[in-house]
């Protein structure tokens, strides 16, 4: 039996099974590469070449056409997850100096009751990004504005580092009775709203999203009410101008009376 | 003759506690996504059950049987002790240590990916490490097979290996081979991001790497309940079986045919040709002809066995076949589930059909009932089988037996059935909170409650069968006797060489991959910012 040949035209089964296998493939190939991309239209081929290419995967340029950029900035910052956790003392120091130009606003100690937001404890990452965001344009206010501009990066991630550094104060409206609106907790799947809990807390916080516990309901109301409108719009991908304009006016309150009310 | 039979028992033991724990998992998720469920858990605890129910009915469970049933076949069916006994246990210490490794991040919440990966989502780095565990112990059997199977061919030159060997060396060498996409994936993208050494990861890349385990592996889980069609059913029912060379050729196919089908589970996605897309559906469709092939040889040989009994007619033999047996209850109603879940899988590999059902309920439900199903009532079957020779005692509560596989049957048919219904009507998989007040889901709502009955009837079976276990091992005392296989009725008097080695098929194997994989995988790895930022999941708040 072992005499027998194996790898051999002689043998049977080989030429026949490789046969097959080869024949196979190749029709394939043939249909796959060839015929069926040379039926679609719609993929513009100039040739037997790139119709194989094309179904290879191979990356093509595709019609020319003017991109459609938007009249206003977006946000140049990319988010990690890893962004700013490990702040190191020197900057801490050096953000407590820069940030008593920024205490009229938000407090000595990073709270106050001007319905500006509260920074005690914020991600770091957060506060830098909405900095930076200031700085280039993408997000404006009259007041933030200015403040931003003349700020190094050093001076954002050293004032970022300091306000995440200081403890959360408990808000004066701290009520932990008040039990999560919905849309919190699940959101409106078939709205497309996923759960605010998803990324500010509660489930999840993913990088960039802010804590918003013990933040004031007329700031989060007026972000959400500016982000529906488009007046916002410094959100990478528009992930919460797509929330915020299909959230209903009541939802909108609950949200902003219920985060007022958390630690 | 069995000799090494703790080795075995172990296999199956941790195998069967393993699928235990993860079946309890499994009808709680049914339970929790469905109406039944006012909602009340955080969604995490849903995607973490989802991931160790995965990873252990996935690698875990699986892999164990295939280990311990291949050792038994290489005792019994070799007649001579297992070589390589220490590495055997090395083996499953491996596979055991792997899957609490990898099992204690995912129960902390820190390795929430789902048991497909999901890149750029990256977990702990241990439960990716517990998984490569549990892949290498499962390498060091695929080397016992081929050692064992060298070994006695020495010492028996001019022997026809036998059929069970054969196809236990066949499924050894398609797992070794489905692996190394997975491994790849693991230890040079996933890995080296879990561990913090680069934080951006080729999301496409690593999904080709893994629809390349992705398609074979289930061939992997399925090849032990083929073995039990060919080489214990045709025996238990006091048959032969019609085919020695069917069954071959029908193991030749699976590994020649299972490895370049796998892109079929990312039709959906962008970063593969579709030229390449249209083969692997050409060659999905060819891996239907090893279970045609088997389909044809089980019926023929329950034929044979019936007329041998006086059952007679065109339709009549049906009747007269042992249907107190359980073997024989198994076996026809896993080949009634393969049926209606091949059936659905046509849809499934068709690059067109595709793309209504692709990532609904529809696909979960399809591999539910052939694995969950098909495959796994066939472990049954080899478990009660196998035990009154494992454990040197009678097992013989053959009416709870046929209980228990009759509500797995039934179980699974009224897990699946709305499944896939409700996978048309667009619900879609991976999704721990379903709004079924909505009206426009609200027609799910019923369905979807049908399953998780069904996932409890699951339940009761899956304890029934525990308990069957454990009965057995606690039994009188009584003699097994040799353990044999099923014999052919006509064995051919030379076998073909080709019928009787792998090298042909081997380099079918291989090759097929090279063409179906070579070139999307060099292309990915050649083009440049393809890597995404990693996502990591349960990283520090």
């Amino acid at each position: 039996m072992s005499d027998q040949p194996l790898f051999s035209f002689r043998n049977p089964w080989f030429s026949v099974s490789v046969g097959i296998t080869a024949g196979v493939a190749v029709l394939a190939a043939i249909a796959g590469f060839i015929i069926l991309p040379l039926a679609q239209p719609n993929l513009q081929l100039s040739g037997l070449w790139d119709a194989i290419c094309s179904a290879a995967g191979v990356p093509r340029r595709t019609v020319e056409a003017e991109a459609l950029k938007p009249t206003f900035k977006t946000s140049s910052v990319v988010m990690t997850s890893e962004m700013l956790t490990h702040p190191d003392q020197v900057s801490i120091g050096r953000g407590a100096t820069l940030a008593q130009k920024c205490a009229i606003c938000h407090g000595p100690q990073g709270v106050s009751d001007a319905n500006s937001p509260n920074l005690a404890g914020q991600f770091a990452a957060v506060t830098y990004k909405e900095l930076n965001d200031f700085k280039t344009g993408a997000r404006v206010n009259t007041i933030m504005s200015p403040f931003a501009v003349n700020m190094s990066d050093q001076d954002m991630r050293d004032i970022a580092a300091y306000y995440s550094y200081l403890p959360r104060v408990p808000s004066g409206h701290l009520d932990v009775s008040l039990s999560a609106p919905e849309i919190v907790v699940t959101g409106a799947p078939l709205r497309n709203i996923p759960p605010c809990g998803a990324c500010h807390g509660e489930i999840d916080v993913k990088s960039g999203s802010p804590w918003l516990g013990g933040q004031s309901a007329v700031y989060i109301k007026a972000q959400l009410e500016a982000f529906a409108t488009g007046a916002r719009h410094n959100d990478i991908s528009e992930q919460m101008r797509n929330i915020a304009r299909r959230m209903r006016p009541d939802e909108i309150n609950a949200v902003a009376r219920y985060y007022e009310s958390q630690p | 003759m069995l000799t090494n039979k703790r080795l075995i028992l172990a296999h199956f033991w941790l195998a069967f506690a393993s699928f235990g724990v993860a079946l309890v998992l499994g009808a709680w998720q049914m339970f929790e996504r469905s109406p039944l469920n006012v909602w009340h858990f955080n969604p995490e605890f849903y995607y973490r059950s989802v991931t160790a129910h995965g990873s252990v009915m996935g690698y875990v469970f699986p892999t164990l049987i295939a280990m311990g049933f291949g050792y038994s076949i290489t005792e019994a069916a070799l007649e001579k002790p297992l070589v390589g006994r220490r590495w055997a246990w090395a083996g499953f210490a491996l596979v055991a240590v792997g899957a609490v490794v990898a099992m204690v991040p995912v129960s902390m919440g820190l390795a929430s990916v789902l048991y497909t990966f999901y890149p750029p989502m990256v977990g702990n780095a241990f439960y990716y490490i517990g998984i490569v565990l549990v892949v290498v112990g499962s390498w060091i059997w695929v080397a016992l097979m081929s050692v064992n199977l060298a070994v006695w061919k020495r010492e028996n030159p001019d022997k026809t290996v036998p059929l069970a060997m054969f196809a236990n060396v066949a499924g050894s060498y398609l797992w070794a081979w489905t692996a190394v996409g997975a491994a790849l994936e693991l230890l040079f993208q996933i890995i080296p991001v879990a561990l913090g050494l680069k934080a951006t990861i080729d999301a496409g890349l690593a999904r080709v790497f893994f629809s390349w385990t992705l398609h074979a592996i289930v061939y992997f889980w399925l090849i032990p309940s083929y073995i039990a069609y060919y080489t214990i059913f045709p025996r238990a029912i006091g048959g032969r079986l019609y085919s020695d060379a069917m069954g071959r050729i029908a193991f030749i196919l699976f590994l020649v045919v299972a490895m370049p089908i796998g892109i079929h589970h990312v039709f959906a996605d962008p970063q593969v040709g579709a030229g390449f897309k249209f083969m692997h559906s050409v060659f999905t469709a060819l891996v239907a002809l090893p279970t045609f092939l088997t389909v044809f040889t089980i019926c023929a040989s329950a034929e044979i066995s019936s007329r041998l009994r006086g059952g007679s007619g065109f339709f009549g033999w049906i009747s007269a076949l042992p249907w107190r047996n359980p073997i024989m209850l198994a076996t026809a109603l896993s080949l009634v589930m393969l049926g209606f879940g091949g059936a659905g899988g046509l849809i499934n590999m068709s690059y067109q059909l595709n793309s209504s059902i692709h990532n609904t309920q529809w696909v979960t439900g399809h591999f539910h009932l052939i694995f969950g199903g098909a495959i796994v009532i066939m472990y049954f079957a080899i478990a009660y089988d196998l035990w009154p020779h494992l454990t040197g005692r009678a097992l013989d509560h053959f009416s709870m037996m046929r209980t228990q596989l009759w509500l797995w049957f039934i179980g699974m048919i009224v897990t699946t059935f709305p499944w896939h219904y409700v996978g048309i009507l667009g619900m879609p998989r991976r999704m721990a909170f379903y709004d079924y007040a909505n009206p426009a889901i609200a027609a799910q709502a019923f369905p979807v409650v049908m399953s998780a009955i069904g996932a409890l009837i699951l339940l009761a079976s899956g304890i029934l069968f525990l308990v069957i276990l454990i009965r057995g091992q606690f039994a009188p005392a009584s003699e097994a006797g040799a353990y044999r296989f099923a014999i052919a009725t006509h064995m051919p008097a030379r076998m073909p060489v080709a019928l009787n080695s792998f090298g042909i098929w081997l380099a079918l194997m291989i090759g097929l991959s090279v063409i179906n994989y070579g070139f999307p995988i060099v292309q990915l790895m050649a083009l440049k910012d393809t890597s995404v930022p990693a996502v990591y999941v349960g990283a520090a708040k």
